[in-house]
């Protein structure tokens, strides 16, 4: 354990645990707000189109183009569907499911034309312990992004996701933040793409704040509880990981669904076992 | 009997008049609101009467700058309102809100003052007096750490309410504020309406209990898509005008 300290793909892939981990677990916090942690599934499985196309038109798969496909899919897919909500006539759930089956429909289409299948593996479950310099500074980049713009636009956020409308009538361009935070989702979805892939990436990115809403009702507690719960819960799992032999990505993800379940379970407030006490 | 009864415009030479002129509302191609006109002031509780389907909601967003108007023009204060106002806060019906939005009571009230904050300004001492103010002002100091869903229908009611004082809102916007509230419920909302109609207030109030209404409100607008009449509540109310409001037409 000691020896594996000290290595530095190791070190590396704490450091973008960390990162990472805080970054969705902050972000988190907008999706537990929005309720709609399963339109960041549908979001999540739109990057594993755009990595596909990445590769049918540059011919290689790179870290770079993976990013680059997979954050145009999602952007693509996740702003599309807000601009077909705003006619009132197709909800916004209904306009993702039908625009990421298409995309991954297509991505499926595609797949025999690409000579690099196998590798696609990778990005389904992530491989953090794999993770280069170049990806460690993408995650603290995206990371960044994140976090600032979240903090900086908290309070247009937050009165857009309590009601739309109250907003409004304070001033606040609603469609905006709308489009803001579907920017924001997937550039946080690609950022944790090197770490948990696409399929876990829900994990990291709903967990933390489901599990800080379950203990208390402040809301500034659910960016920042979720930030660390992500960040900590994410290192914690490399850890674990490395210590019983388990790939980090998925560790990450099975360590906050049981975070969340002990909440669940014996949180003060909302917990299972305390509720008949009460 | 508007003259006496608020205090208000005793601080100002004129009334604070909101001035409603033709106002037209369009989704699409189905016409919610079409000649709607009217002038009230401050001071006045204000009940938007009519069908379903009437445009109460409507008339509300269009006052509040939600809905885009076709034609028509509102005025405030002598000015013509475009977008928005920081003067006037809008409270939509119980079903549009999420009561389990991890929110405290103090919290909701906090979000009322992001108009004078601004999107980044911390919170100063006026800001934090005028949230103390507005909590005391609707006793909710013992409920301030609540969710939102820990409320009953009229303490929740009057957490948006102060919400709308914490704004320092002179205008307030009210979707059927009156739904789902019990006898003793409803009679301390109407109260509290009086009350701050009397500080010098605007309260409009989408509204469908027509039994109630002359009680709760000054002034009466029976709306079905267009003006059926308005004025001061016990005028407004005929049998000739309620019928003209609420019988459907066959051709």
């Amino acid at each position: 354990m000691n020896e594996l300290l000290h290595s530095p793909f190791f070190q590396r892939a704490l450091a973008a645990a960390a990162f990472i981990g805080f970054a969705n677990g902050f972000f988190s916090g907008f999706i537990i707000l929005r309720r709609t942690a399963l339109s960041v599934s549908a979001l999540s499985h739109t990057m594993l189109p755009g990595i596909a196309f990445g590769i049918l038109f540059t011919g290689t798969l790179t870290h770079w183009n993976a990013f680059v496909g997979a954050l145009f899919a999602t952007l693509f897919v996740g702003l599309g569907s807000v601009a077909v909500a705003r006619g009132n006539r197709v909800a916004q759930g209904t306009a993702l499911a039908v625009l990421y089956t298409a995309a991954f429909a297509a991505g499926v289409a595609i797949l025999p034309y690409l000579h690099t299948r196998q590798e696609l593996e990778h990005w389904l479950f992530g491989d953090i312990s794999a993770i280069g310099n170049a990806d460690l500074w993408i995650a603290f980049g995206i990371g960044s992004i994140t976090v600032i713009t979240g903090n900086l636009l908290m309070r247009p956020i937050l009165l857009t996701l309590f009601e739309p409308n109250i907003a409004a009538a304070q001033g606040v361009p609603v469609r905006f933040v709308q489009y803001l935070l579907f920017t924001l989702l997937a550039l946080s979805l690609v950022g944790s793409l090197q770490a948990v892939g696409c399929v876990l990436s829900v994990g990291l990115l709903v967990a933390p704040a489901a599990t800080i809403s379950l203990l208390t009702d402040k809301t500034s507690a659910l960016f920042w509880g979720g930030g660390f719960l992500g960040a900590f819960g994410s290192v914690g799992a490399v850890l674990l990981s490395a210590r019983f032999g388990i790939a980090p990505g998925p560790g990450i993800v099975i360590l906050l669904g049981v975070i969340f379940v002990a909440a669940y379970l014996f949180s003060p407030k909302y917990g299972l076992l305390f509720r008949k006490s009460r | 009997m508007t003259e006496t009864h608020h205090n208000c415009c005793a601080h100002h030479t004129h009334h604070h008049e909101l001035v409603i002129d033709s106002l037209c509302v369009r989704y699409r191609k189905v016409t919610a609101l079409e000649d709607v006109s009217l002038a009230t002031s401050c001071g006045n509780r204000v009940a938007l009467i009519g069908p379903n389907g009437a445009g109460k909601s409507t008339l509300l967003k269009a006052i509040a700058g939600l809905v885009p108007r076709v034609s028509g023009t509102i005025r405030w204060r002598g000015t013509t309102v475009r977008k928005w106002s920081g003067e006037f806060a809008y409270l939509p019906q119980r079903e549009e809100i999420d009561w389990s939005f991890p929110i405290t009571v103090r919290g909701l009230v906090e979000m009322g003052r992001y108009p004078q904050t601004g999107w980044w300004r911390p919170f100063s001492d006026d800001d934090s007096q005028a949230v103390d103010g507005a909590l005391a002002s609707l006793n909710l100091e013992d409920l301030q750490h609540r969710q939102i869903r820990e409320l009953s229908g009229g303490q929740q009611q009057r957490a948006f309410l102060a919400r709308a004082l914490a704004q320092q809102a002179h205008v307030l916007l009210l979707d059927e504020p009156f739904t789902g509230l019990d006898r003793n419920a409803a009679q301390s909302l109407g109260d509290l309406l009086a009350r701050l109609a009397l500080e010098g207030r605007l309260v409009i109030a989408s509204h469908h209990d027509l039994r109630t209404a002359t009680d709760l409100f000054d002034e009466i607008l029976l709306l079905k898509t267009r003006t059926i009449a308005f004025g001061p509540a016990r005028e407004v109310v005929t049998p000739e005008s309620i019928e003209a409001t609420f019988t459907t037409s066959h051709a």
